[in-house]
């Protein structure tokens, strides 16, 4: 028995928007992988919760008429390892979120929740990044759509309003189309854990796949919030394809990124493995595009 | 004073329609247990990371222990009690549990056993190292994993007609 | 000999398990008991100055709230060891059931009761404690130090013990010219048991005594607890043992029964549930001790050693639950294991500011283990020599026995376990070719062996006792104070009553649940004992029991007693094998005879004073990815000789549960503090590194079986052992894949980290 004050059940997003204004001092409950265990360990004891989890219209992966791919805030882990637009577009977002926990973990957990929370850690995160995703938000006052790498504030503090939901994550298609990527997850264990650092990299290929004609370079758990790698896009943006661009890639990175020491990991280890992580990413998704590795 | 609020939850539970007015701060864990004492649905550390409270929603995994029971209204829940037969006659996965001495303390069992029924009702065939991963949201300090992970499989042998 | 001893029957409660039907502590309790919660305290070390319960006595639903100030002051011991008779053989008495001097962050300070959980748990939060801290010491070594932090002033300089095994001169022999010292310090960390049901108890009054119903491996023990705590006669408690979710040592202490008995009857004797939870099991019931080890050898170039030497620092925590026994077994296996002339051993058990350590599988031998076999692979690799054969040439040999427990190594066991495990694991040749890797991913094996005891003789009372009762039908209910803790013991119990009364297994009706009202009197599930020790009253009792049948049979048979004999559920003549009359057949004339009606039943005790070796070997074969800091783990085997197999699936089964323990251990397992607060920070599920299904290859499982001379059914310890030899094993196929000799467990990303960066591979 959770010690919930209140619990009022959104019957639409708009309804949502409504209870949330009415409450002000509610908390969003999606899936309740994150809120109900921190309700549990005393920190949101006694909250008021605002449930959103029956609006199945905020379920569900489409594909818009630009070709922007458009993955609905409710949507399970589960359900964009498994859904072919994904596979056939953004794969390395389906197998990251494969690697959150465990496949009950994976069946409850939403995008919307992993994005929202706010959380370094996020095993979708990186990679949205690494895609330059746009967040959909609505609210009272209609909908706002802000690039992921601007909604992420600061560690758990997300650019929502009062009022507002995440209603959608969206993908544009000049952001995948051509790319092939990669993420690694390194953890302690190969299942139900935390990343201690989570490396998404993906690249566009020349023709003649010898040359990198796009890099990109997203890390979980580098700092604050996930975070790109702008540095290490650079150098290998326009070089080609080599052991010596990877390698330049990998220690640009170091440059962009500003892991902390705690107890689970040292600044210096996280360092030591995005180096690492960067390198073997990369080479992953070179070698995913045709490129020769 | 602090009004409890409930809910009236109407659902499926191991192919029976039922209904009850729930409270809403109950987890699916606490109304399976206590309103509908389906004593299968273990506690182990109730923020969902040892898996003995996982029970089938509409055909999918989930640990019930953080599932609001009121999310249950309108769904298809199934517990290692709906397994039987109707002669009291063990399925397949539970034989083959038995079988295989993939039972020591017995309190993973019922969550491991469900988690199997949607991997073997998916109808595939998975390597053992994808089953491995399937099964990877339980935990067990008994038995090492080895003789459940050879119950799932075979199972899902037998069932493709392959062993 | 019947035919069931060394079949692998299936499990007598597998049926119950698979279904849901088995009733664990929780699902027997009533739904509406009042529910208990602890406020544990928020300083490692202090003083309780003040509790303020007025808020928390506000909130609706609460019924009673009880402080560290109100419970009564007797000192009660904890262990799950046999009560001794002899003052001074008597475990610590140490602990409240509610302290103002709090020696660990997570003791307990104040109890809370409530109409429900939730109500519970806000009054928890509500209470106000204003404590005076202390400075802590979480460190053995460091808490024996002149001016460390004192937690129990009985204790001076924190030391609960120390006991020493002197053997020979090692001062003069190390004289010897031309040796070779070889010079280690080991680490082991504090791990928890993690059974997957957390330790819940109820209890409730009737009839003027206190009756709880917990999730124990003792049930016998705790009633004798409960009343030493309570200050109540030993009679007026009753505890009842359903089916439980796993113990592993965590439940061979009274935990939280005495505090909850106790609410019970602050309450006017209602039913009170006091589950605990997941992040209270990690800190607040036990732990397995962190043990620092030191080891100097002195090795004559011949591979043989001069003079040893070894002391181990035991980390006790704050209170002495099992008190030395665990650092004292674990030296006990030093001397043993590798016998020389010329040995120092030194262990002591230090209190600190940590959990409280008990008992956990393998009883300061996974420690000893991996600290001793960690040494003889340096000792091997500084004499340039191969390891297993530096271990064949300098491990126990047949026909030792030591002076203490009189123990004799019968059989070369030793040495057939590691030709097994040697050949699973393709081990000369792999280790031939992994040496000449030299790139980022290198690959290595490695093995160890290990030294167990079974049971507890001659240390503590070993007894056990075993209830027989003839039904109708012929079949027979099996009581026994030995308890099923999930590994198999009920079904071992009746193969082996079903194979000395000569009657089918099925037959056979194992009582699971112990109930210290009617239950005759066992010690539990502990020390690797239930098979050994039960098997004698078991053995007894149905010799017992057949004799009575026997004797009934002769009134319908009129045949001698001794000229008959039971097979298969039928009275035969024993000299042409005629069957007289079924025992079904026996029993219903037994029953409802109007000359002669008789229930035929059998109780015994027996008394053992005998031990036995249990001996066995783990290899594993690991792939190090040296620039990510990573092992994966590619193969294990246990091999075992724990005498005959009494049902071969079952101890597989057990041997795999051990190994997973041992991997854990190896390379993942800690639980970790806050060096300045002492508070945990991963107590759990999530952030204590428990292996997942992923995180282990097929585990591997061989056994020798010789037959135990000194048992009654041929058989000697398997519960513990498979959790002894795993981490060392692993450890050393690190070293060798590598070069690179990790000295403290678990070998995690972090602890390779640094050591690849210092031996320059990164």
């Amino acid at each position: 028995m959770y010690d919930i004050k209140a619990l009022y059940e959104a019957k639409s997003v708009a309804h949502a928007s409504e209870l949330l204004l009415q409450h002000p001092e509610a908390k969003i409950i999606a899936g309740g992988s994150d809120v109900l265990i921190q309700m549990r360990e005393g920190k949101l004891a006694g909250a008021t919760l605002v449930s959103i989890y029956g609006l199945d219209e905020l379920r569900g992966i489409t594909m818009e008429e630009d070709g922007t791919i458009r993955i609905g805030s409710l949507t399970s882990f589960s359900h964009i390892t498994k859904n072919p637009i994904i596979q056939q577009h953004v794969n390395v977002l389906g197998e990251a979120v494969d690697m959150v926990g465990g496949p009950q973990i994976r069946n409850i957990g939403t995008i919307g929740g992993n994005t929202c929370n706010g959380v370094t850690s996020a095993d979708s995160g990186s990679t949205l990044v690494a895609y330059d995703a746009i967040v959909e938000l609505t609210g009272a006052e209609g909908k706002r759509l802000v690039p992921i790498r601007e909604f992420y504030i600061k560690a758990g503090k997300v650019d929502l309003r009062p009022g507002e939901i995440e209603t959608a994550i969206l993908i544009k298609k000049e952001s995948y189309e051509g790319y092939k990527g990669h993420y690694i997850k390194y953890a302690m264990r190969n299942a139900m854990d935390i990343a201690t650092c989570g490396c998404s990299a993906n690249v566009k290929l020349s023709e003649d796949k010898k040359t990198i004609l796009d890099a990109r370079l997203a890390y979980g758990v580098a700092g604050p919030v996930p975070m790109r790698a702008p540095s290490a896009e650079a150098a290998a943006k326009g070089k080609p394809v080599s052991e010596e661009t990877v390698n330049a890639f990998a220690k640009a990175a170091l440059a962009d990124i500003n892991p902390r020491t705690s107890w689970r990991a040292t600044k210096e280890f996280r360092l030591h493995l995005a180096e690492e992580l960067a390198r073997r990413a990369l080479k992953e998704a070179i070698r995913q595009s045709g490129g020769d590795m | 004073m602090h009004e409890v609020q409930y809910k009236l939850v109407r659902c499926t539970i191991n192919g029976r329609a039922v209904e009850k007015m729930i409270d809403v701060r109950a987890s699916l864990t606490d109304m399976l247990r206590n309103d509908y004492s389906l004593n299968s649905v273990k506690k182990g550390c109730e923020v969902g990371e040892c898996g003995a409270c996982n029970v089938l929603i509409d055909g999918e995994c989930f640990n019930s222990c953080i599932y609001l029971a009121i999310w249950a209204d309108g769904k298809n829940i199934r517990t290692l009690e709906g397994l039987l037969g109707p002669n009291g006659e063990l399925s397949d996965i539970q034989q083959a549990f038995v079988d295989e001495a993939a039972v020591q303390c017995g309190f993973c069992t019922p969550g491991f056993i469900m988690t199997a029924v949607e991997i073997l009702e998916s109808g595939k065939e998975y390597t053992r190292d994808e089953l491995r991963k399937l099964l990877s949201g339980h935990l067990c300090r008994c038995t090492g994993y080895e003789n459940i992970l050879n119950a799932v499989e075979k199972t899902m042998k037998k069932r493709l007609g392959k062993a | 000999m019947g035919e069931t001893v060394g079949k692998s029957v299936k499990r007598v409660d597998a049926f119950d398990k698979v279904t849901g039907r088995a009733r664990y502590t929780d699902d027997i309790c009533d739904k509406n008991a009042l529910v208990a919660r602890i406020l544990h305290s928020t300083v490692a070390n202090g003083t309780v100055k003040h509790i303020d319960v007025s808020e928390a006595e506000k909130i609706e639903g609460v019924v009673k709230i009880v402080t560290c100030f109100d419970v009564p002051q007797h000192k009660f011991p904890t262990a799950g060891h046999p009560w001794s008779t002899d003052v001074h053989h008597q475990d610590v008495a140490d602990r409240l059931l509610l302290t103002s001097r709090v020696r660990f962050y997570g003791d307990d300070v104040a109890a809370v009761v409530a109409e429900n959980e939730v109500a519970a748990a806000q009054a928890v939060r509500a209470i106000k404690v204003e404590y005076e801290e202390y400075p802590i010491v979480l460190d053995a070594v460091e808490a024996m130090k002149d001016g460390a932090p004192q937690l129990h002033k009985e204790y001076p300089n924190n030391i609960l013990n120390h006991t020493s095994i002197y053997k020979g001169d090692y001062r003069e022999a190390i004289k010897e010219e031309g040796l070779i010292k070889v010079e280690g310090w080991y680490d082991t960390p504090t791990v928890q048991h993690c059974h997957i049901e957390n330790h819940i108890c109820f209890a409730e009054m009737e009839a003027g005594r206190i009756v709880v119903t917990s999730s124990t491996q003792i049930p016998h023990i705790v009633r004798r607890v409960v009343g030493q705590a309570l200050g109540i006669p030993w009679g007026k408690v009753r505890v009842i043992k359903p089916y439980i979710g796993g113990g592993f040592g965590n439940k061979q202490d009274a935990l939280y029964e005495p505090l909850c008995a106790y609410l019970c009857t602050q309450v006017g004797g209602r039913r009170v549930k006091l589950d605990v939870s997941r992040e209270e099991t990690f800190v607040s019931n036990r732990v397995r001790h962190a043990i620092r080890t030191h080891i100097i050898s002195w090795v004559r170039p011949d591979g043989t050693f001069a003079a040893r030497k070894m002391e181990c620092f035991s980390n006790q925590g704050a209170y002495a639950s099992h008190g030395h026994g665990v650092a004292a077994k674990g030296m006990g296996a030093f001397p043993q294991l590798y016998p020389c002339d010329h040995v120092e051993c030194d262990a002591y058990s230090v209190f600190t500011n940590k959990p409280v350590a008990g008992a956990m599988r393998g009883y300061g031998i996974p420690q000893a283990m991996f600290a001793g076999e960690a040494h003889i692979e340096d000792v091997a690799k500084a004499l340039n020599m191969d390891s297993l054969a530096f271990r064949r040439k300098n491990m126990m040999p047949v026909g030792y026995v030591d002076g203490f427990s009189k123990n004799e190594n019968y059989f070369d066991s030793l040495n057939q376990c590691i030709d097994k495990g040697m050949a699973y694991i393709d081990y000369e040749r792999k280790l031939e070719e992994y040496a000449k890797d030299t790139g980022p991913v290198r690959r290595g094996v490695g093995m160890a062996i290990f030294w167990y005891n079974t049971a507890v003789w001659p240390i503590s009372l070993e007894s056990s006792s075993c209830r027989m009762v003839l039904n109708q039908d012929g079949s027979i209910q099996l009581q026994m104070g030995e308890t099923e803790i999930g590994q198999g013991a009920d079904t071992a119990f009746a193969q082996m009553a079903a194979e000395t009364l000569g009657i089918r297994v099925e037959d056979v009706h194992v009582v699971s649940s112990q109930d210290t009202d009617v239950t005759p009197f066992g010690l539990g599930a502990y020390a690797s004992r239930q098979t050994y020790v039960g098997g004698f009253a078991i053995k007894q009792t149905a010799l017992i029991m057949k004799e009575r049948i026997l004797k009934y049979a002769y009134e319908m048979a009129r045949m001698a007693p001794y000229e008959m004999d039971i097979v298969d559920g039928k009275i035969i003549r024993r000299n042409d094998g005629r069957v007289l009359l079924t025992l079904a057949e026996l029993a219903e004339e037994a029953f409802y005879s109007l000359t002669h009606s008789e229930h035929i039943t059998a109780e015994s005790t027996y008394q053992i004073k005998t031990n036995a070796y249990s001996f066995g070997c783990s290899f594993a074969e690991v792939e190090v990815d040296i620039p990510l800091c990573k092992v994966k783990l590619l193969n294990i085997v246990n091999v075992h000789d724990c005498g005959r197999l009494i049902n071969p699936a079952l101890a597989e089964a057990q041997v795999h549960g051990g190994m997973s323990m041992a991997i854990g251990y190896g390379l993942s397992e800690q639980l970790l503090f806050d060096e300045k607060t002492g508070k945990p920070l991963n107590n759990n599920l999530l952030d204590y590194k428990l292996s997942t299904m992923m995180d282990h290859p097929d585990l591997g499982v061989g056994f020798v079986e010789n037959y135990e001379p000194t048992s009654a059914y041929g058989t000697k310890a398997l519960g513990e052992p498979p959790a002894c030899p795993g981490a060392p094993a692993i450890r050393n196929a690190i070293l060798n894949a590598t070069g690179v000799g990790i000295d403290r467990a678990p070998i995690t990303p972090h602890v390779l980290f640094e050591a690849f960066k210092e031996a320059g591979l990164i």
